[in-house]
Parts: structure tokens; sequence; C-alpha cells
């Protein structure tokens, strides 16, 4: 996670809730420290628990530890996981993504990534949806073509009327061909652009 | 055939009936590829239903849930040309612990999973659980609520990982064609425990290795696994002891690797190498040590003939010395065969169910011998 102020690492989460609305910062040492919430390194705080008495009457500043959201899905948090070793649901891969990524990586020689069988209802609705996109392109490629037609008739018509000396069926006609032009089909999402032949 | 608790069919390994012995469970059948060193191939895929929550989270009426509509969709599909279904939270100990034996159910599913509300050994073995079982061949299983909603597995006699794999691959389609798998394009197949995530297959081959035990060189193969990213497990899986020079080496990485590299690997490099290892290592013996070897050969031949008590893992030690003999033409007077199921029958389960009922530990040591002193008498 960045630090809200700059672009280094937040190493520093704090959350306040005030009058019932919660604010979360999550800030870098130094930028944490610009803010008087808790600059203390490691060492510091140990410095400090062992010194403790010294700072008696002292207003403690808390550091909160990054806090990590239950799965949506069944309510387990990350360290329940930790406790017992197994996920809450499957919802929990996506609510811990972030924390069990690196683990995941550890487990299974840096992989990340799953290649293997996929369940064929998946692959079908994956292919479905490619159907859908291949679909889309093709109707995109039929009007860009139905276009370059119409431009290609009309162009021949100025060219025309313009050696015809008939101005106004040509002002008339670049108007169109301009009306043409402007009238830009949007490209379908997810579809690469094909050069058109 | 379903076995339900209002139509009990007879359990795998046929009836108890002593006289005409034991079913012979299929991957003990000492057939197939490389059977002289692989005993077994198995492929288990974990499989786990969308919507749900993973076993240990879900409460007892989720798994419950969870129990019906696999059970129904398992026995409703044609998977096998004859399915078993048993309820496991409703069947006897031992009824479960041969299961374990026959390696159709893991330990864990035979002791079931302490739900968050039921912490007692006893309220454990009552949390809803299931397995269907292709008799009479037992190759096919399939554990509905383990560790995950479904985990299939298919077995074989002997080097035979690419067969399991087709297969098991094959009941993973008809399940999954009427039950609804949760599944990520990132992360594959979703596990409730993240080492299984991805293809969720383990890939393992059971492998006899007493020469290399007895040269010690057996070290060497389990630091060279480890290096690989394999596991090196005993007779029962996990946390099991290589009791009878019987190991299992498994796949441990489940992501990034699809299924068909996996088998690859195991099959055509790291398994035959493995075995190729024991063949030179069990010639060696002979070759140089052939009065040591047949002195260790007939020696458990001759305390598994005469013994008047003794305990399982004992029974199976020598019982692989005196496979080993009979595999290296040592000993013509057994078959391997016979050594190889009396790998299964000594197990205390086994015991009980050849004898007919239960025996403190005693007087199981007195009828395992017994057990075995008949089965090798000269024949």
């Amino acid at each position: 996670m960045k630090c809200d102020r700059c672009d280094n690492d937040a190493t520093v989460h704090e959350v306040t809730v005030r009058s019932g609305v919660k604010v979360e910062k999550h800030l870098c040492e130094a930028c944490a420290a610009g803010e008087g919430i808790a600059g203390a390194s490691l060492g510091e705080l140990l410095t400090k628990f062992m010194t403790q008495d010294a700072e008696v009457g002292a207003k403690p500043k808390h550091v909160h530890k990054p806090r990590i959201a239950a799965c949506p899905g069944c309510g387990f948090t990350f360290d329940q996981f930790r406790q017992a070793g197994l996920l809450g649901c499957p919802a929990c891969y996506k609510a811990f993504e972030a924390l069990l990524t690196p683990l995941i990586e550890r487990a299974h020689e840096g992989a990340t990534q799953h290649a293997g069988k996929v369940p064929k209802r998946i692959a079908a609705r994956a292919a479905g949806r490619e159907d859908e996109a291949a679909t889309e392109a093709a109707l995109a490629r039929a009007q860009i073509r139905e276009r370059q037609e119409r431009l290609k008739v009309l162009q021949r018509q100025l060219d025309e009327a313009v050696r015809g000396e008939q101005y106004e069926l040509a002002a008339r006609l670049r108007d169109q061909i301009r009306k043409v032009d402007i009238t830009i089909i949007p490209k379908p999402k997810g579809v690469q652009e094909r050069s058109e032949p | 055939m379903v076995n339900r608790p209002d139509n009990p069919a007879p359990p795998p390994g046929g009836q108890p009936d002593p006289a005409a012995g034991f079913a012979v469970t299929e991957w003990l059948s000492d057939s197939g590829g490389s059977s002289d060193v692989v005993i077994s191939s198995r492929v288990r895929l974990a499989r786990n239903l969308a919507g749900h929550p993973f076993v240990h989270k879900a409460t007892r009426d989720e798994r419950e849930a969870v129990l019906q509509t696999c059970r129904d969709w398992i026995l409703s599909t044609k998977l096998s040309e004859r399915i078993m279904w048993v309820d496991l939270h409703e069947s006897p100990a031992i009824e479960r612990n041969l299961l374990v034996e026959r390696h159709l159910i893991s330990k864990q599913h035979a002791k079931g999973k302490p739900a968050p509300t039921a912490g007692t050994p006893v309220a454990a073995a009552e949390e809803p659980r299931g397995v269907a079982i292709s008799i009479p061949d037992e190759r096919l299983s399939i554990m509905v609520n383990e560790e995950d909603h479904l985990r299939v597995q298919m077995i074989r006699a002997g080097l035979a990982l690419d067969a399991c794999w087709e297969a098991a691959s094959a009941i993973d389609d008809k399940i999954e064609a009427g039950l609804d798998y949760a599944f990520s394009p990132k992360f594959g197949y979703l596990t409730a425990c993240p080492t299984n995530v991805g293809t969720g297959m383990r890939m393992s081959v059971m492998l006899h290795l007493p020469a290399l035990k007895i040269t010690g060189d057996i070290d060497k193969v389990k630091r060279a696994a480890t290096d690989m990213n394999l596991a090196v497990r005993g007779f029962f899986g996990e946390g099991s002891d290589a009791v009878g020079d019987l190991y299992q080496i498994s796949n441990q990485t489940t992501l990034g690797k699809p299924e068909g590299a996996i088998l690859t690997d195991l099959q055509d490099a790291i398994i035959p190498e493995v075995v190729q290892y024991e063949r030179v290592a069990r010639r060696n013996l002979l070759g140089k040590r052939r009065v040591a070897l047949e002195d260790q050969v007939y020696r458990a031949l001759g305390c598994l003939r005469h013994a008047r008590m003794i305990g399982a893992d004992e029974a199976m030690q020598l019982l692989s010395l005196v496979r080993l003999g009979v595999v290296l033409g040592l000993i013509d007077e057994v078959n391997a065969k016979a050594a190889s199921l009396l790998w299964l029958l000594v197990q205390p389960a086994h015991l009980q169910r050849v004898v007919g009922r239960d025996l403190d530990q005693e007087h199981r040591r007195i009828e395992r011998a017994t057990l075995i002193r008949d089965r090798l008498r000269g024949t």
C-alpha cells in the first residue's frame, strides 16, 4: 500500500472514528512523523516500553496495526486464517488477496497464476463472452466498410459536381461528407482494433 | 448399488468370510507398469462448491446441505458401473478404519473434523460426511466434506498416473456438469488450504524401496525429492512412517503448472529414475551381498511362518523383505501378490474383519500371527 501523501510504502496506519465517521490514514514513516502521528521506529517503541515508568502520565500515542477487514463472504478474518491454516470460504481468496499472494507464492515455487484445467462451465462462459466480442467486432467492421463505401460515393459525386461547376450541390455534398466523417463508430470494449485491408 | 442405512450393502472387500478370503483391492494387485517397485499410482483432485463456506467453517446444517447436494448428484450421475455410498457419520469405527486401510478415505475423514460446535471426538465422528466408492474395483473414491467439499481419488496398480489422471478428470467433468465449483481464473480451483489451490491436484506413487533402505541410499532419494519440491510420505500418507519400506512420492506444488506437466515430470522422469535406482541397488545386493541378503529374506520368512504374536509394523517390515525375496527370485514358494495382500490383512481393521470380531491389542497380535502363518504355509 502506498503512502497517502507520497510514493513511499505506507507503514503507519491510523484509524479514527469521529462522531461515527471512520477516517483511515495510511502514511510512510516520514509523512507520519510530519503529521505527528507516530514517527517512532520499533527500537524507539521498545525503549519507550522499557522506560515506561519515566513516561507515566504522558498521553500515549496509538500506533494501529494494519486493519484487515473480515471476508464479506463468511466473516473470517486473516488472523483466524493464520490460526486455522485454512480459509473460511472461496470468497476469502479475493478478500485477502494482497495478504495471501506472498504466502501462495512461497508455497508454489513463486507461482501466483493458475495454469491448468478450467471447469467446462467457466471455459464455456468465457468462450461465450469471446463469441459476443467477436460478433461486436464483426459488426463494427461491417459498419466501417459501409461508411467507407458511402464516403467513396459521396466523394465521386462531389468531384463530378465540382467538375460540372454545380457549386451549390458540391457544398451540400461536402457537408454530408463531413457528417459521415465525424460519425465515429465506437470501438467495442475488449476488442483489439484490426487493420482493414 | 447404494449403501444407505436402510439398505446395507456389503462393505468393500466383501463379506467377512475368512474362508473365501478378502477381495483384493485393485491397487494391491501387483500388476501394472514397474510393479516390481511401484505398488500403486494415485491422483486426487480437491474441489469445493461455489457460494458455500469451506467444511471447517461450516455449521452442521451447512455441512449437511453440502453433503446432500453432493450425494444426490454423485448417485444420480453415472460415474461408474456400480457406486457404493457410505454415510460415514452413521458408520461404526471399524467400517471407517477398514476404508482407511484400503486407502479409500483419509484418517482425518474417518475421525471426522470438529465443527465450531463439535469439540469432542464423538461429536466430530458424527459430523455429516461421506464417501462414494466404485465397486468392485475400488479405483474411484469421492470423499465429501473432508477438508474440501469434494476430494476425487483415482487409484491404480503399478505406474499408471496417466490413466489415473484421465479417469479422475473425466469424473471431475461429470461432477462439474451438475455442481458449480469454486474457481478463480487467477488462483484456479479454490481450496480450503492455499497449499492445494490451483489444480487442486495431488499425484502420488507408492514405491517399495527395500534395497535403498538396506543400502542407506533412501536418504539421498528423500533429499533429492525434497529439492524438487516433492513430498515423501509413508504408507498411510501425511504424518505416517514408511513402514514396510513403502514410500509415497507426490507433488507439492499445485499452482502455476498444468496437470500434464506435473504428470510428465513424475511419470516420465522422476519416478522411473527412482525405480531404476532401486533396481540397481537390488542388483548390487544380489551381486555383492547375496548370502547376507538371502539370510535377511529367509529370516523374515521364517519369523513370519513361526511367530505366535506379532505387531502390524513388524509384520509389514518382514513382509517387505519377503516380497523383495520373491521379486528377486530368491524365494519361489510364496508369490508377490500374497505378500502384498498381507500388507493389507495385517492392519487392525482388516484383521478384525477376517477374524469376525473385535479384538484387543494382545489378541490382535495373536490372531495376526495365526493369519500370517496360515497364508504363508509352504504353498
